[in-house]
């Protein structure tokens, strides 16, 4: 049915962009599908150590997940960030992904985790990795008739944790002015064995930097490993001055909220290899 | 006016804090907003709207959105008579560009049809020819002699030859040698600020329903301070008589002063006129920002002289503000307001209005005095950290009292800064310890207050309930105040008084709501009116008992026999006078009509503690306390939710509220997410120490207080904030950008 309609075609789960897009005139489509009743788009379920999060499971429900919450706490506070307690009730991860912006909440912390979205097209089903799916501002790789169903957020070792941090001007009901996610896995010494560093609201599209994540492993997050982060993130962006911020904003603050994301993946890491 | 005994009389129903009348229709969704009103073969109406900042109107083609099924009436300027007074040809250029746009927002066109997708389709049909012109948004690039013209020939006979003709409007207040004064200083500093435009912010966009039901005669509901002033507006604007026009005021989701004018009233009426059938017109978010009222932008130098001890030997201010397209007075307001804290043997102030590509400025609260005693608050703070003196100390040395001369001429009876500024002292808060990367502003603020034109009807209902018709949209609790001042005077329980507020033919005239004149004009001349029943009923009692009028006192809301001499009667209560009127000479009513003086001026102190986060900017405000001379608080809650509303809307402004214009010359942020008010979680408690200096002109002791508290916030945080970060900040708002700005150094 989407692919077959000529004209703009929006897919709604809990409709907070594509309603207020609709309303303020920015999209007219031809077609919206609402997806949020199909089988299994409303659960979460447990699948090989980690949980496979369907398309339509509002924010609420992920952050009131114990496990969930558990494996993935830095995934979960991005995607509490969006919108108001009622919004809360409605917005999903899938949809924030969807929806293109380069700084939305529940994405960097999708791409630290390395998180794999299940899409069924026209030829059927397929994985892709998030980091894939954004293509610019407003924009995705998704094709015409593509649905994502699932997220799929894997198993992870002992001793990870991860952690996402936004810049707003105020302490909610806003957007993020650049963003910050890092997971992270520490071995029995302390040190980071592996690491992911992921930036929003600095490019076009969620960033993906791995200097900054070579920067912290091998260390136990010293002040010095800490600033080689910080410098590697701010090194990345590519922002641009608008009237949330400016470029030298953006990349000063990028690799505060790096450093400071760090830190708090590392605590958790720390608790749950504690609890483990 | 004396005070009635105020000293000593004992208050039995005002100072008390009983329900608003209106509270539960509004928290349950009963109560009826602008938009709330509909009509059999309502229209909906749509504004089109410039993309540019200035450009000249070729012509408007609206013949493809005429054909569209359901249009039912288009119109332009073309529409609207020019009027000869030049303040109302504002107002409805405003409403409906002219030839040229002035501003991105500006209306060209409204439509109105079936339905609000029809209308919308319209729009996109009006085919209008612009020719770009140059535009200016800022004021002092406005004022520069090659700027960019927004208009021509607007200038008033103030100005000086040889200025850029943006420039409309020049004043000078101030008295005393001002360089001797200067002379005499140990230290002077002398500053610069900047302050964003800002918008009121009130949740409920305008909205109103006109109908036409003869060629002449309309209704028209709607969104607003004053209906009265819709009434003259919109009246003179139509051609209209106005009694043939009758204004209902909804109830009202915010107004802060922006709703002190009109912007889609007249468009309403004239599609409905056209049309021949009621239409109504909601703003959207957007054209709440683009088109209705922000404050003036302001660009102020500031200078003052101080003796090593404190004492202020003199003062000068020039303040640059632009309130948009069209000639604009607030800068009077704010050259009266800014050093009106300071008892000063020397003072100077000048004010310039420039026009610039912007809408046209609103009220809001106290205009014209925040940026102006923000760019004062912060250069006397500064001196004070010159001269390691204590900033409250130093107010209290130089704080203007009793028997001033204000820096605005009048010399001040009594007021409350003082006692406000000792209060502060003597708080914990002004004594509690910082932590580090902290600081604590302060500021005093001021404002005029403002009495006025005030019509009040009050009847006594035979069953000896009481309605009070009062025509003062409530924005802040008025109702209540209103119905307790009634209740006090008469001696009945508050809840046996209603108060409503009139449409435009059922009371006379009264004022805008603005100049935090309501609980003082309409509460006084409902003290008059309940006095003028109660004349009425202690006539009715003595007629009854066949004694003199003159010798019937009104006691515990009951006549009675003024002393034994008088006659042996047993009292007559309010309700039984009021279940045999029909018996007695008919109903009974109070009235009073007067144009209200006397209002007293309203000073008072904030205090702030921030912590600013150096490697982002961002800051967090702490803790807040509020310290307000109220005169006398009618109803204490709403006392403190002005003050507390007051010092939330000045927090916001000082931190991160701006209008953010392009190089384009187009707003860049006009809705909520993109402007940022504060939201609950930004801010603390803001506690609130409420002083009661008698006011000598209510018999209450009453003044003003919506508009004081949020003159202080702008200084108090810039001055928290720069002792926090070691820095002195000059340019509003202080978003995290410009902070980390400040502190690298760029």
């Amino acid at each position: 049915m989407l692919a077959a309609e000529p004209g703009v075609t929006r897919i709604l789960t809990g409709g907070t962009d594509v309603m207020v897009q609709m309303r303020a005139g920015l999209a007219a489509p031809a077609l919206v599908v609402d997806v949020k009743h199909l089988t299994g788009l409303r659960a979460i379920t447990p699948e090989a150590g980690g949980y496979r999060i369907g398309a339509a499971v509002p924010g609420a429900v992920m952050g009131e997940h114990a496990g969930l919450r558990a494996l993935w706490p830095g995934v979960v506070e991005g995607v509490e960030l969006i919108g108001s307690t009622q919004v809360q009730g409605r917005a999903t991860m899938a949809g924030n992904l969807c929806n293109g912006s380069p700084a939305a909440d529940a994405v960097p912390g999708l791409v630290a985790a390395d998180a794999v979205v299940r899409i069924m097209g026209v030829d059927g089903a397929r994985d892709c990795p998030v980091i894939d799916i954004p293509a610019g501002p407003g924009r995705t790789t998704l094709a015409k008739g593509d649905i994502v169903t699932s997220i799929f957020l894997p198993a992870r070792p002992a001793r990870s944790g991860d952690a996402y941090l936004r810049f707003t001007p105020r302490s909610e009901m806003d957007i993020a002015v650049v963003s910050a996610a890092v997971s992270l896995t520490l071995g029995a010494d302390g040190a980071v064995t592996a690491a992911r560093v992921a930036l929003g609201a600095v490019a076009p599209t969620v960033l993906l930097v791995d200097e900054a994540a070579q920067a912290i492993i091998g260390t136990r997050l010293d002040d010095a490993a800490l600033a080689a982060l910080a410098a590697a993130c701010s090194a990345a962006c590519r922002p641009i001055d608008d009237k949330r911020g400016t470029v030298a904003f953006r990349t000063q603050v990028a690799g505060v909220l790096a450093r400071r994301a760090a830190s708090i993946a590392r605590d958790r890491a720390h608790s749950a290899g504690d609890a483990a | 006016m004396p005070r009635d005994n105020n000293d000593t009389r004992v208050f039995k129903v005002v100072g008390t804090r009983p329900p608003r009348p209106d509270g539960i229709d509004k928290v349950t969704g009963r109560a009826m907003y602008g938009a709330d009103v509909t009509a059999p073969g309502m229209l909906s109406a749509q504004i089109l709207r410039s993309p540019h900042a200035h450009a000249r109107i070729v012509a408007i083609d609206t013949a493809a959105a005429a054909a569209l099924p359901g249009v039912k009436a288009i119109v332009t300027a073309a529409d609207f008579m020019a009027q000869d007074d030049a303040g109302l040809d504002d107002i409805l250029v405003n409403c409906m560009a002219r030839d040229v746009v002035l501003y991105d927002g500006h209306a060209v066109a409204a439509v109105a049809a079936t339905t609000p997708a029809i209308a919308r389709a319209a729009l996109k049909l009006i085919d209008v020819t612009y020719e770009a012109l140059p535009h200016v948004t800022d004021v002092d690039a406005a004022m520069r002699p090659d700027a960019p013209v927004v208009q021509a020939g607007r200038a008033n006979e103030s100005v000086p030859a040889g200025m850029s003709p943006n420039v409309t409007h020049h004043c000078e207040f101030g008295h005393g040698d001002v360089d001797a004064g200067f002379a005499a200083a140990d230290v002077i500093v002398e500053r610069s600020f900047t302050t964003a435009a800002t918008h009121q912010g009130y949740i409920e966009p305008h909205a109103c329903l006109a109908t036409f039901t003869g060629e002449d005669k309309a209704d028209l509901w709607c969104c607003t301070q004053g209906q009265y002033n819709v009434r003259t507006v919109c009246a003179a604007l139509m051609g209209m008589e106005a009694s043939q026009l009758r204004v209902t005021a909804s109830e009202i989701g915010g107004g802060f002063g922006g709703k002190t004018t009109v912007f889609i009233e007249p468009v309403a009426l004239a599609l409905s006129r056209k049309a021949g059938r009621p239409v109504k017109i909601v703003m959207s978010r957007d054209e709440v920002f683009r088109a209705t009222g922000p404050t003036v932008s302001s660009s102020i130098d500031v200078r003052i002289g101080m003796t090593r001890d404190g004492r202020i030997t003199a003062g000068e201010a020039v303040l640059r503000y632009s309130g948009g397209a069209f000639p604009c007075g607030t800068v009077d307001m704010g050259a009266q307001s800014a050093f009106a804290a300071y008892d000063m043997p020397a003072v100077r102030t000048l004010g310039w209005n420039a026009l610039t590509n912007r809408p046209k400025e609103a009220a809001y609260r106290a205009p014209g005095a925040p940026m102006a005693i923000y760019a004062v608050e912060s250069v006397v703070d500064e001196l004070c950290q010159t001269l390691a003196l204590d900033p409250l100390d130093v107010r209290l040395k130089n704080a203007a009292r009793k028997g001033t001369l204000s820096s605005y001429g009048p010399t001040f009876d009594d007021i409350g800064l003082v006692a406000t500024l000792e209060a502060a002292k003597a708080h914990p808060h002004y004594h509690a310890p910082l932590g580090p990367g902290q600081g604590r502003g302060l500021s005093a603020g001021f404002w005029f207050n403002f009495g006025g034109n005030t019509c009040v009807s009050l009847n006594i209902n035979t069953d000896g309930t009481v309605g009070v018709t009062e025509g003062n949209p409530d924005i802040g609790g008025s109702r209540a105040a209103i119905s307790q001042m009634a209740a006090e005077e008469l001696g009945l329980p508050y809840e046996k008084i209603r108060t409503i507020v009139a449409d435009t033919a059922s009371l006379g005239h009264n004022d805008v709501t603005d100049g935090s004149r309501v609980t003082f004009a309409v509460g006084l001349a409902t003290i008059k009116a309940a006095q003028d029943a109660v004349a009425k009923m202690c006539a009715r009692a003595a007629a009854i008992w066949g004694i003199d009028p003159d010798a019937v006192e009104w006691v515990d809301g009951a006549a009675q026999p003024c002393g034994p001499n008088a006659g042996k009667f047993p009292p007559m209560s309010l309700a039984e006078i009021a279940a045999v009127s029909f018996q007695t000479g008919g109903p009974i009513a109070g009235h009073h009509e007067f144009n209200a003086d006397g209002a007293g001026v309203s000073f008072g102190v904030h205090l702030v503690d921030v912590e600013v986060d150096r490697e982002t900017g961002a800051t967090k405000v702490l803790r807040y306390t509020v310290f307000q001379d109220a005169g006398k608080a009618v109803h204490p809650s709403y006392v403190e939710g002005q003050m507390q509303g007051g010092a939330v809307q000045g927090i916001g402004w000082a931190l991160n509220e701006e209008y953010i214009y392009g190089e384009d010359g187009r707003l860049q942020n006009p809705g909520f997410l993109d402007y940022r008010i504060p939201v609950a979680s930004d801010l603390p408690n803001i506690d609130t120490v409420i002083l009661e200096i008698p006011n000598p002109g209510h018999p209450y002791g009453v003044r003003g207080v919506g508009e004081t508290p949020i003159v202080p916030p702008l200084a108090a945080l810039s001055n928290a904030v720069s002792r926090a970060i070691g820095l002195r900040l000059n340019r509003l708002p202080m978003s995290p950008p410009r902070i980390l700005a400040a502190l690298s150094g760029s």
